[in-house]
């Protein structure tokens, strides 16, 4: 169902130029939500607009989309837009985007879980025809013809008879008065005839960006405005003992030093509280830090050791877990033969964004004004609001470019340091974290223990499969003490393995955090997938079989997979199972390609020369990786190529998808080979990038090929479904050429020799 | 007082002399294309040019830069019609953007020195600067098509 309204009469929009323009707004909801309910369609209908696409067009011509999401580095702020012109049949070089503020009536903004263009594809395509539309009709009652006689082409309405044209600017008045049409009335323009989606554009920031005028949230200076570091507790839940500040004001520039209190269990995306250290500018308040002397009170995480927390993790999983998932008996089958097991590890990760956390503020009374790289501007509004006991309605947030993403920038602590210093300070607030703070006090991506266990039949392929997990859960962030993950949590790669199996279990152990946890770039589907697919791989190697044969052979001839009858209540990533359902013929056909693309069939590996394969479907896409590698006799290994094959149905922006892909081979082998955070009385040990590292070009694959299906599903997100596959294709790939199976990353020199 | 020159026009400082050269360009200059990733010389976010040498502007104290010419991504082109920008728009290099004018100044800066520069000088010069979004084979491909005078 979907609603467009003309709203040009209507002040809707803040900060954006709408005097004399043609405005209409659209939402598109779920039909199969719908469906189910008759009343929720009813009240849907009658309630307030809440529109997802602001578009209009200015009497001058100039088109202006907002966009409602965040752009961390997919494209999004270009490729929605798209959509939009694509359908009004727009000139590109007209077309302007602006950024919205945090504001409910957009519905969610949260850009994370790669669902943009998923959830809003069709709003932006339902805006761009309803204004296209009413353009024609505008022209055809200017002309006295048919609006049937009337076509468009490149942002004017053409009168086809006669050869008559109006340019839409000239149109605005009069479409500014019109009706719009209902939803079902629209007609959109046939697949052939797209002109922006599915071809490869330039992201619309990207000038600025090579000029340096972009803008993120380090870029915002108001007037009067002071600036803030703030020395957190060490220890997740510290609180201040004492401070010696005599030295630090001491430092030319720094003004004074505010406490901050520590949050009340649990953190959700409270300030850690500490100290902050006020100044004139940046240096001022940086070295302030230095010269600061805080003892702290660590609390009961101080007790917290990552080493022997890891061996905790491996005894976990040892042992029977809580059941999330069971079909048929994999225990009567175990007692049938000999079981192959294996144990795999993950530890500790940081986003590392370039740009670490940032954040502008300004209070004054009851309202709050907000300039942040947020992922999500509306739990910016909450968070503050709560914050300063002021209504989430009066945080205006303005959301700047993002430094990257990855999930840390979903969680806003550091706007509410710059809010509640901002009030204490009666002034404009920049609120800076040092690359040390960014990675000691992460919302962390788990360390996790992943236990597989199998019995085969005589061609080596599982009648039963058992898989366990156990790592701190998210849900720790949001209960405190909580112990045990949010459904979701197992939903990414655990419950949905895909193999045409008889029996299959899958268990999760309890596991306490330490430190605050947050979602990493594909979130569980890391670990859960580093394990399913390096296992995969072992049990074809153990039965002496092609791995790309053999996990053709468990997914079978290919169905939709049906986790309802197994008594499985699957998330599925918010989306509604019946449109985007695990679908096992779409990951043969992406591994198929692979194989194809890669030339896995002719391509012989061993003498440190090596392939490994996987596919995983996460956030509703598809994506197989193989992985070449080339391993030095002193476990020097080099990465010659990735070869990606994607199918997230109708794609957009063909360059930037193949970018999110490209990233993804980066990021996953940069996380295989060097990601790895540690704890020691509850510190986090690593403090920049010489300690914990991140894939620099001489770490990374030299060329990633990257295959796009070609497909009329429904459109899928990129930003994350990359990152699963890659992980085990590449110790697959590593096995291949030295016989070394990887169980425990990061992949070090010892591991291979 | 330190007096030296920024994109072509002649500034002065009057602060402490261990003041980053990142900061007095940021938080005094306003020219923030120059950006903050790690502030110990580890990622190359902060990179410009000293008297034509690329450098890492968080580690470069501004007690040191007495008549010294410095350039900034804002002083590269009038217009960002640099050869090696032009190369880093074809090529839509960027994702999030952030580390990238800092790549590009070191890579203007490795084009000086080598004008044809093979794989291996590249990864070489190009190591110190961090891309988290893994741009690196876009990186890789637009300078080489900067050497190439625009073609790919």
């Amino acid at each position: 169902m979907s609603r467009v309204e003309n709203v040009s009469r209507r002040q809707f929009l803040h900060g954006v130029a709408t005097a004399g323009a043609f405005v209409i707004a659209a939402k598109v909801l779920p039909s199969s939500l719908l469906a189910q309910q008759a009343a929720f369609r009813t009240a849907a209908e009658s309630s307030p607009l809440n529109p997802s696409v602001f578009l209009g067009i200015r009497p001058d011509g100039t088109v202006f989309i907002v966009t409602h999401r965040s752009e961390m580095g997919t494209g999004i702020r270009t490729t929605l837009p798209q959509v939009a012109a694509d359908e009004l049949d727009a000139d590109w070089s007209r077309v302007t985007i602006e950024q919205g503020i945090g504001d409910v009536r957009y519905g969610d903004q949260n850009t994370d879980g790669s669902r943009s263009i998923r959830d809003f594809y069709e709003a932006f395509r339902h805006a761009g025809a309803a204004a296209r539309a009413m353009l024609v009709t505008a022209a055809a009652g200017q002309w006295g013809v048919s609006s049937g006689e009337c076509i468009t082409r490149n942002h004017q309405v053409v009168h086809q008879p006669t050869g008559r044209t109006l340019d839409y600017g000239a149109l605005v008045p009069a479409a500014a008065k019109l009706a719009a049409p209902k939803g079902e009335e629209l007609r959109f323009k046939e697949r052939a005839a797209w002109k922006f989606v599915g071809q490869d554009t330039s992201t619309y920031d990207q000038k600025d960006i090579v000029t340096g005028k972009a803008q993120f949230g380090l870029d915002v200076f108001r007037d009067g405005m002071v600036h803030a570091s703030i020395e957190h507790p060490p220890v997740l839940g510290g609180t201040v003992r004492s401070v010696d500040d005599a030295a630090a004001k001491k430092v030319r520039g720094v003004q004074q030093t505010v406490a901050l209190d520590t949050f009340k269990p649990p953190h959700g995306f409270q300030a850690l509280g500490g100290i902050a250290v006020i100044g004139d500018n940046t240096w001022a308040v940086l070295k302030g830090r230095r010269a600061l002397k805080v003892e702290w009170n660590d609390g009961p995480h101080a007790s917290f050791d990552s080493e022997p927390f890891k061996q905790t993790l491996m005894a976990t999983v040892a042992q029977t877990g809580k059941v999330y998932r069971n079909l048929g008996n994999v225990d009567s089958e175990f007692g049938k033969g000999k079981p192959i097991e294996a144990t795999y590890y993950t530890p500790m990760a940081a986003h590392a964004a370039m740009e670490p956390p940032a954040a502008v503020a300004e209070v004054q009374g009851d309202r709050a004004v907000v300039w942040a790289p947020t992922q999500n501007p509306q739990a910016v509004q909450e968070t503050v609001g709560a914050a300063l006991g002021i209504d989430k309605k009066n945080v205006e947030v303005h959301v700047t470019l993002l430094g990257g993403g990855f999930g840390r920038k979903s969680k806003p602590d550091y706007c509410a340091e710059a809010a509640l210093l901002a009030r204490r300070l009666g002034k404009p607030v920049k609120v800076i974290w040092t690359r040390e703070d960014d990675l000691r006090f992460d919302y962390y991506h788990s360390a996790a223990a992943v236990y597989h266990k199998a019995v085969v039949d005589g061609r080596g392929k599982p009648t039963a499969w058992l898989q366990r997990s156990a790592f701190p859960p998210i849900a720790s962030t949001f209960g405190a003490g909580a112990r045990e993950p949010l459904g979701f949590e197992l939903d990414l790669g655990l419950v949905d393995l895909p193999y045409d199996i008889a029996n299959i279990r899958a268990e999760n152990g309890p596991a306490d955090a330490h430190v605050r946890i947050g979602w990493f770039r594909s979130v569980c589907n890391v670990f859960h997938a580093f394990a399913a697919h390096s296992f995969a791989d072992e049990l074809a190697h153990a039965a002496r079989r092609d791995p790309l044969e053999f996990v053709l052979d468990m997914l079978g001839p290919g169905k939709v997979l049906d986790l309802k009858a197994q008594g499985v209540n699957y998330s599925n990533y918010g989306a509604p199972y019946d449109r985007y359902p695990i679908d096992t013929r779409r990951l043969r056909r992406v591994l198929e390609i692979a194989a194809e693309r890669s030339g896995w069939a002719r391509r012989k590996s061993g003498g440190g020369q090596g392939l490994g394969i996987a596919a995983h479907r996460s956030f509703n896409s598809y994506v197989a990786s193989v992985v070449e590698v080339a391993v030095d006799a002193k476990g020097g290994v080099k990465v010659p190529a990735v070869h990606m094959v994607v199918d997230a149905g109708v794609i957009v922006n063909p360059d930037r998808v193949r970018a999110q892909m490209e990233g993804s081979a980066v990021m996953g082998i940069g996380f295989a080979r060097l990601a790895e955070i540690t704890a020691l009385a509850g510190r986090v040990q690593q403090a920049n990038f010489h300690q914990f590292q991140v894939a620099r070009i001489v770490d990374s694959p030299l060329q990633v090929h990257v295959h796009l299906v070609q497909s009329n599903e429904l459109p899928t997100g990129v930003g994350e479904p990359g990152v699963p596959p890659v992980i085990p294709a590449f110790t697959n790939a590593i096995f291949a050429a030295t016989g070394k199976r990887v169980r425990q990353l990061p992949i070090t020199t010892a591991k291979l020799l | 007082m330190v007096t030296l020159t920024v994109n072509g026009a002649s500034r002065s400082f009057d602060g402490d002399d261990d003041t980053p050269l990142l900061w007095y360009l940021r938080d005094e200059l306003r020219l923030t294309g120059t950006r903050f990733g790690c502030g110990a010389g580890l990622c190359g976010a902060c990179t410009v040019h000293l008297d034509g040498q690329a450098v890492r502007s968080c580690q470069t104290q501004m007690g040191t830069l007495q008549g010294r010419r410095i350039t900034t991504i804002e002083g590269l082109s009038a217009d960002g019609t640099h050869p090696v920008q032009r190369a880093w728009e074809q090529h839509n290099v960027a994702q999030c953007g952030y580390c990238q004018t800092g790549q590009i100044m070191q890579a203007v800066a490795l084009l000086q020195q080598t004008a044809r520069p093979t794989d291996a000088d590249i990864e070489r010069v190009m190591a110190g600067n961090i891309c988290r979004c893994g741009t690196y084979q876009r990186i890789r491909a637009a300078i080489k098509a900067a050497a190439n005078g625009g073609r790919a």
